[in-house]
């Protein structure tokens, strides 16, 4: 699809936002772009449909080249997200009519098709409502139509799903779901690693204008080391205990932290059951657990892991600063662990037991300077 | 070719529609001039005499017109820049369209809409006892350069709608610019009255071309200046709008270019 694209903005601080970006999206699926804001996901998918010419490599979408026929692309490609590009005054029928006139379709037959894509997203009843009176789930669903006017062979989706209810978010994911069912291609852009779990087949985590990871979700996530497991026992003197049960239990010896009692495994499946046994095989090796909690790799440690792959696209992080000294009794702050750090994801914690200091202490999602955990 | 003409036929149709569905716009854009008929032809009217001789509501009335397609130039900067801002552009750019569709829809469109004013004001206009004199064919000629005029600052709108980063920045923008050129024109005053340079500028400026040269196809009272620009009006009022539109046309292509980039 792309290979070795470079874009950079005019005016402004002249920032590269592609750099070297390759991607290669088999037909047929869902093709996920993840990286965080300013990534470059958004100036790729412009690139890729036609909107923003780019200064170097070649791409190519759905068998046109994009430079030297974007108007072969246009026709073959389609164009819904964030900003959903509807027009406001106008309702959502006159919209679908719209759009489906600049395609070229009879005045008969863009009005058959407007009805056929209001029923199936669920609009017939607002159709003569002025778009700007749609909620905003509506609204994506018209914008989403608007793009299906001529079924595309491949259909960019530019953060679908940013800002929307659970509810508005489920019907597009649904309606993506059925239009890869009909044989569309769909190049996705999101922030969610939940989305691209849901929908892709494939990701492509994207970070300062280049691909730097792609697989299946699940290859991905075991690349980005899996959820783990941690325990916090009372008694650190258990600890190698503690240690022979996990490792008989996950099958994979802990890493131990014998500052703060805690163990922690890697976990890449049976997450629930395999928590519950170790409470329970805890619990007849006496051992007293303190805290015991399944932590997701989130997104943030996600770039973090895979762009420290790239030690030239970011500066190391600054060597941690002297601990400060730790008032006696109180449990001194650990080592930098971003997983507990930075995980609002899921987790089963124990309810009774206080969690360690460091998880309340350093909330902070950026993980890159140790300064913060000690600050 | 022929789909280019279809789609800009189209997007003119996507813009008249906006003029249905919030009428408020045109509403504001004509409460303008009929306000300026009102005040200055009853309120300062009385107390001023045309030149030449002459009623001076008939004197103003064909001004009123010009003033009209002048501050047209904000419904057209308006509609392109909320276009522009808005994620509606980018689904434009990605359609097999042609890409001029959105400025000469937006042109045809401010020539049809220019077309209805016209019709509203000379309504209003016989209602406050304004005539033309000369006959249907100079009628016409008067409306054609109307428009015209509207077309040439239909180009200058859509520049910039074009290089404005918003909606709400073209009206600060458009008034300012707009009331000076109508302010120091003769549609109210003669410039002769005026201090020296403001007279030349106004004896100059586009907008009196027009309004001197409808005068006379309306064979309304003029000012019967015998300066260069009011001797030609005709023939600046046909100028002045090609020289707008070989600036201001172009320019807009080159604008309307450069968001891909």
């Amino acid at each position: 699809m792309a290979s070795g694209l470079h874009k950079r903005y005019r005016g402004g601080q002249g920032a590269t936002a592609l750099d070297g970006f390759d991607l290669e999206v088999p037909a047929g699926i869902v093709h996920g772009l993840l990286g965080p804001n300013g990534a470059g996901k958004t100036t790729a998918v412009r690139v890729l449909s036609t909107l923003l010419g780019f200064d170097a490599g070649r791409a190519e979408v759905a068998g046109a080249d994009v430079s030297r026929q974007p108007g072969l692309v246009r026709e073959r490609i389609a164009l819904a997200g964030q900003y959903a590009a509807v027009d406001e005054l106008l309702s959502g029928r006159q919209n679908l009519v719209l759009f489906g006139r600049l395609h070229h379709l009879r005045p008969r037959d863009a009005r058959t098709r407007a009805d056929e894509l209001l029923e199936r997203f669920g609009l017939t009843d607002a159709a003569g409502r002025s778009a700007k009176d749609y909620s905003g789930g509506m609204r994506r669903r018209l914008d989403l139509a608007a793009s299906l006017i001529r079924r595309p062979q491949v259909l960019f989706l530019d953060e679908p799903t940013t800002g929307l209810d659970p509810r508005s978010r489920n019907q597009v994911w649904d309606a993506v779901r059925g239009l890869v069912a009909d044989g569309t291609t769909v190049l996705l852009t999101t922030q969610y690693l939940e989305e691209a779990d849901q929908l892709a087949g494939r990701i492509s985590v994207v970070d300062a204008g280049r691909v730097v990871a792609e697989g299946s979700p699940d290859e991905l996530k075991s690349a980005l080391g899996a959820d783990r497991l941690e325990v916090v026992i009372r008694d650190g003197a258990l600890l190698g205990d503690a240690a022979a049960v996990l490792t008989r239990i996950t099958g994979a010896p802990p890493h131990i932290d014998p500052d703060q009692r805690r163990l922690r495994v890697p976990l890449l499946k049976d997450r629930v059951e395999t928590l519950t046994a170790t409470v329970r095989a805890m619990q007849e090796a006496g051992i007293t657990v303190a805290d015991i909690g399944l932590h997701r790799p989130t997104l943030d440690e996600a770039f973090l892991h895979l762009t420290a792959r790239h030690p030239a696209d970011r500066p190391p992080a600054p060597p941690a600063p002297p601990r400060p000294p730790t008032a006696a009794g109180s449990t001194p702050l650990a080592g930098y662990s971003p997983s507990t750090a930075s995980s609002p994801a899921p987790s089963a914690s124990s309810p009774s037991s206080s969690a360690s200091p460091s998880q309340s202490v350093s909330p902070s999602s950026s993980a890159s300077s140790s300064s913060e955990v000690a600050a | 070719m022929s789909a280019a003409i279809a789609d800009g036929r189209v997007m003119a149709g996507r813009y008249l529609r906006h003029v249905v569905r919030a009428p408020e716009e045109i509403v504001i854009y004509f409460s303008l001039p009929i306000m300026f008929v009102l005040v200055f032809g009853y309120v300062f009217g009385s107390g001023m005499s045309v030149p030449g001789g002459g009623g001076y509501r008939e004197f103003l009335i064909p001004g009123v017109f010009v003033m009209t397609m002048l501050y047209g130039i904000g419904a057209t900067a308006t509609g392109i820049a909320v276009d522009v801002g808005r994620g509606v552009l980018d689904r434009f750019r990605s359609m097999p369209m042609a890409r001029s569709a959105l400025i000469t829809g937006r042109v045809t469109a401010d020539l049809a809409r220019a077309l209805l004013e016209t019709s509203v004001l000379v309504v209003c206009g016989l209602l406050v006892g304004w005539r033309w004199h000369l006959g249907l064919g100079n009628v016409l000629a008067a409306i054609g350069l109307l428009l015209l005029l509207r077309l040439s600052l239909s180009c200058v709108g859509v520049a910039l709608g074009l290089s404005t980063p918003n909606a709400d920045t073209v009206s600060m923008i458009v008034f300012p610019l707009a009331f000076p050129l109508s302010a120091v024109s003769n549609v109210f005053v003669a410039p002769e009255l005026m201090p020296g340079w403001l007279g030349t500028v106004s004896e100059w400026n586009p907008i009196s071309a027009t309004t001197t040269a409808l005068r006379d196809l309306f064979g309304n009272p003029g000012l019967g200046s015998d300066s260069w620009p009011a001797e030609h009006a005709l023939l600046l009022a046909v100028a002045w709008p090609v020289a707008l539109i070989a600036v201001f046309g172009p320019l807009s292509v080159r604008l309307y270019r450069r968001l891909g980039q």
